[in-house]
């Protein structure tokens, strides 16, 4: 599976905040897209979601597996991608648990069950508090233990290591490079060195 | 979809969740009016179906702009939006909707029989008016997501969407109040105009979520 993009140009409010974007990005790599505020990181991310329409080039994903009625397993981008944004897309008055149960039930393609998933991120055993009484830190462990309940090939992470601790920072560079080693692809845009290998593209110089 | 509904149901019942609040609009909307129009039952009695319509029109929109406005601020849309492959936006749009329905005006539905004796209502006519309203209701729900849908990115949306979506539940109110007038006052006929408000909650089933969902699709940024 490979996540292809060329010529890649973002808009925000009709102004062009980045053009000439090309990447080619094959299973098991992960981009890290880095640049100065405002060079247009979070844009990329969600013109490659197709969050936001695509002025100019196209962003494709290719070669995914086939499922038995020969349609493709995931025919665009947005259904092969998990996006972590700057929100944690979690109710605060509904507990930890039930929050990531609703998502695994809806996003399909469960993986981890939600208990394993909050042990892997190190929220082991406070599945049942609101999510609104977790700090940032753990709001942000909480929203990766998302990213682990359900399968999907592409991560989308927008400055995922927001708030987090050394040890869980270290602890989601684990995650990421399995994910990776896994055959998935990461595309993440940060200002912090996010601990994993990966191809840089550096915004707000080349165009 | 099951989960998406039954999530949507359990925000607005918890803390912070608008299923009291409309009720307590509407029961102090109709508990004013006869202060307002004074001790004349027989009046009361014959103003009674449509006073409350009006108050359920206005409690429903009254928590219409948390229906995607909470979602867009923790984020959540995003992922709904992103999940259109699976679930059709329509489609999720209309789970939503409907446990919107469920959640906060349902209570509505009820309580409008008790508060029909506040207006010296007959047992034929209470029914009547809540028969219409469980059926007329649905409507003003989906045509508040379109307006919802629209206004998600203002921060202060509540008013403009009121304002968006009254003329469009005009028709909604005019045979569902017609339908309970029409089941008490005798020349009247009861069947047609309900029979239409139904055509209307079934037309407006498929019309509002669809406008919703392209409006939520072109809305995000």
């Amino acid at each position: 599976m490979r996540l292809i993009a060329e010529n890649l140009c973002g808009e925000r409010g009709g102004d062009a905040v980045f053009s000439g974007i090309g990447f080619a990005l094959e299973e098991g790599q992960a981009l890290i897209v880095t640049g100065p505020n405002g060079s247009g990181k979070s844009t990329l991310l969600r013109v490659i979601a197709a969050l936001l329409p695509v002025p100019q080039g196209s962003v494709r994903i290719e070669g995914a597996m086939k499922i038995e009625d020969g349609g493709e397993a995931f025919p665009s981008v947005a259904s092969a991608c998990h996006y972590l944004g700057h929100q944690n897309a979690m109710k605060p008055a509904l507990s930890v648990a039930e929050n990531l149960r609703f998502w695994r039930d809806f996003n399909g393609d469960g993986q981890l069950g939600v208990e394993e998933a909050l042990e892997t991120v190190g929220l082991g055993g406070i599945g049942h508090l609101p999510f609104g009484y977790l700090s940032t830190g753990q709001r942000r462990r909480a929203a990766i233990a998302k990213l682990l309940v359900s399968h999907r090939p592409l991560w989308l992470l927008d400055e995922p290591t927001a708030g987090l601790d050394k040890a869980s920072e270290a602890r989601f560079a684990g995650l990421m490079a399995k994910h990776c080693t896994d055959g998935g692809m990461i595309v993440a845009a940060t200002h912090l060195p996010l601990g994993i290998e990966g191809m840089e593209l550096r915004m707000g110089e080349t165009g | 979809m099951l989960a998406l509904f039954l999530r949507d149901i359990r925000l607005n019942i918890r803390a912070g969740g608008g299923a009291l609040t409309g009720v307590i609009f509407f029961l102090a909307v109709i508990a004013t009016i006869p202060f307002g129009v004074g001790p004349d039952l027989k009046l009361l009695a014959r103003i009674g179906p449509a006073i409350l319509w009006i108050g359920a029109l206005l409690s429903c929109l009254l928590g219409l702009d948390r229906l995607f406005q909470a979602d867009r601020e923790d984020g959540s849309l995003d992922l709904l939006v992103l999940g259109n492959d699976r679930h059709m936006l329509a489609l999720t749009v209309l789970v939503k909707c409907l446990a919107h329905w469920a959640g906060s005006v349902l209570p509505l539905v009820v309580a409008a029989p008790v508060l029909g004796l506040f207006m010296n209502m007959e047992p034929l006519g209470i029914g009547a008016t809540a028969l219409t309203l469980l059926v007329g209701t649905p409507a003003i729900t989906f045509i508040g997501a379109a307006g919802a849908a629209v206004a998600v990115a203002l921060p202060r949306g509540g008013l403009l969407i009121s304002v968006l979506v009254l003329p469009l539940t005009i028709p909604v109110l005019i045979f569902g109040v017609s339908a309970s007038y029409g089941a008490t006052a005798n020349p009247d006929p009861f069947l047609q105009p309900f029979l239409i408000l139904a055509a209307l909650t079934l037309f407006l089933g498929v019309l509002g979520p669809v406008s919703a969902a392209l409006a939520l699709r072109h809305g995000t940024d």
